[in-house]
């Protein structure tokens, strides 16, 4: 039995979860529910896919990053200028802004990978910093605080124009989160997912066991790069428009902090984040243009004292103690 | 000497104007059990460090089967068989023990690079990290986390990551530190057993445990090697007892 146990314990951990089965279920017939908020629901399956890049550092590795947006502008500027000088078709365009965000990531990696704690912090929030004062001051390559404009897209597969209602919008992105997060699902489940979260918990002994930490280290930034300006690129392409705000360092503030209120290194902890706080900040808005600000803030509070390690991880424990209880 | 399997050559070592070490000439034999034994401040500590490589000697060499190590780093060290174990727990708290002997086995088997083939598929590694648990007595608690296992099972897990890596010299730091006399005993005993082919260098400061397991001793006291032999001729020497008892 134990035996048993043991020899399955990988498989069983990988294995797909009824929930999950569930999780993408919804996002199915939430797009044929009559009047749902397409974009809105766009919003969130983007802004948790970004999340779900920061997990792969944050989460899985340990390593916490103020500069996230710098990826997910430079993945939304790629695609941008893709569609404004000719190269419209979304699907390679999608994949070019994700090569050269990864690469960007490498570099990063390269750069950052002797850091730790505050110095990371530091440095991470200071690139992107950087980035966004480049953006907004080359007023004649990215036009500055006017945006990115003339972005043109070509159909989805030559077939599926975006539309002014967003449904081709909302499953042109369902599709590609869909898939990305497969991909990481299968990363996090392989040996090198299970070394992140070695190095994560001692780096010291990881080092004794031979490992390369630091080149490790670079390659989880590249993936969590290429994923971040895959969602930058998504945003860019349906909304055919790039302003310098989605460089700016709120957006890796607010993305971080999606992160740790649906729960790290948990995979589906992003979207969980970015549903709770898109949607209550939609709630919020409405009841005060001007000062929803102070119920996020609150709301944090609030979420981070009830649940502690995330929404997600709380939510499994009880269910585990739930199901054991019976 | 072809049966020298780890050698230091003239090593030195210093912390600024501290020298620790000016000319050490140290040599473990091919399978042998081997103690480094000394008082507090004798270099016991640097002289694993600058094994393993994460401190660089000032001056000497460091030879690991006849091979120039003196500059690899301490990954490279490792992939040449040369794995420690840690005076303080080092392992990795969130992770159960039979994912822990995975990450090592991954390692070693150099299947850790980004890929999308599950670890459920690698079972070699996954069957060999069980049958490890199982001589480790680690089995039973294969799934609990790390953090939560008794301190007893943490430092056999401590060793077991190391063993499983089949090195050609285990460097042990004080592998029976915080345990009782009896798990101690224990565990040296389990190490006879399963290591029995393996080279291993161990510092211990019970003495029982030293003249029971080692083959030979070496004695450190400030930044030299005053006195190296059988166990008897270590106990005999007046040098030694001076340098533990004082005049």
């Amino acid at each position: 039995m134990a035996r048993m146990q043991i020899s399955d314990y990988f498989a069983h951990q990988s294995r797909w979860g009824g929930w999950e089965y569930a999780f993408w279920l919804l996002w199915i017939v939430l797009f044929f529910v009559p009047d749902s908020n397409l974009v809105l629901l766009t919003q969130i399956l983007i802004w948790g896919l970004f999340a779900m890049s920061l997990d792969v550092l944050l989460g899985y590795r340990g390593i916490p990053s103020l500069g996230h947006a710098a990826f997910f502008g430079i993945g939304a500027y790629s695609a941008g200028f893709l569609g404004k000088y000719g190269w419209t078709e979304p699907i390679s365009g999608l994949l070019i802004s994700a090569l050269i965000t990864g690469c960007a990531g490498l570099g990063m990696g390269r750069v950052v990978r002797g850091l730790h704690g505050v110095a990371l912090l530091m440095v991470t929030l200071g690139l992107n910093m950087i980035l966004f004062d480049f953006v907004q001051r080359s007023t004649d390559i990215t036009g500055g605080d006017d945006g990115l404009q003339d972005i043109v897209i070509a159909p989805v597969l030559g077939m599926f124009r975006f539309d002014m209602y967003g449904k081709t919008a909302y499953v042109y992105v369902l599709v590609v989160v869909f898939i990305v997060t497969l991909l990481v699902r299968a990363l996090v489940n392989s040996p090198f997912g299970l070394t992140l979260r070695g190095s994560r918990e001692s780096t010291r002994r990881m080092i004794m066991l031979g490992a390369p930490v630091d080149r490790d280290v670079t390659l989880a930034f590249g993936v969590s790069a290429a994923i971040a300006g895959i969602a930058g690129a998504l945003l860019a392409q349906t909304t055919q428009f790039v302003a310098p705000e989605m460089v700016a360092f709120t957006r890796s503030a607010d993305v971080l902090v999606m992160l740790v209120i649906g729960g790290t290194a948990v995979l589906y902890g992003g979207y969980v984040g970015a549903a709770v706080f898109l949607v209550l900040r939609d709630v919020f808005a409405a009841m005060n243009p001007v000062y929803w600000y102070f119920w996020i803030g609150l709301l944090l509070v609030v979420i981070v004292a009830l649940f502690r390690q995330g929404i997600l991880p709380k939510l499994a424990e009880k269910w585990t103690r739930f199901r054991e209880g019976r | 000497m072809a049966d020298t399997v780890l050698e230091t050559v003239d090593l030195q070592m210093a912390f600024g104007g501290l020298k620790i070490f000016e000319r050490l000439n140290f040599s473990l034999r091919r399978g042998e059990r081997h103690a480094v034994i000394g008082p507090n401040g004798a270099g016991k500590s640097t002289f694993v460090n600058l094994v393993t490589g994460v401190l660089k000697p000032v001056a000497g060499r460091l030879m690991l089967d006849g091979r120039d190590i003196t500059a690899a780093t301490p990954q490279e060290r490792v992939r040449a068989g040369l794995l420690r174990t840690f005076q303080i727990n080092t392992l990795f708290p969130g992770l159960n023990p039979l994912e822990s002997m995975v990450v090592a086995l991954c390692q070693r088997d150099a299947v850790a690079r980004p890929s999308l083939r599950a670890t459920a598929r690698h079972t070699g590694q996954i069957d060999e990290g069980r049958q490890l648990l199982e001589r480790f007595g680690l089995l039973d608690v294969a799934l609990t986390p790390t953090r939560m296992l008794p301190y007893g099972k943490q430092r056999i897990l401590e060793v077991a990551l190391a063993f499983a890596m089949r090195p050609r010299v285990l460097l042990l730091d004080e592998p029976a530190a915080g345990l009782s006399t009896a798990q101690g005993v224990a565990l040296f005993d389990q190490l006879r057993e399963l290591a029995a082919e393996t080279t291993v260098l161990f510092i211990e400061h019970d003495m029982n445990l030293v003249f029971k397991y080692a083959d030979r001793v070496s004695v450190f006291a400030g930044g030299q090697m005053i006195s190296q032999g059988t166990p008897d001729e270590v106990r005999a020497d007046p040098v030694v007892t001076k340098a533990y008892l004082g005049n």
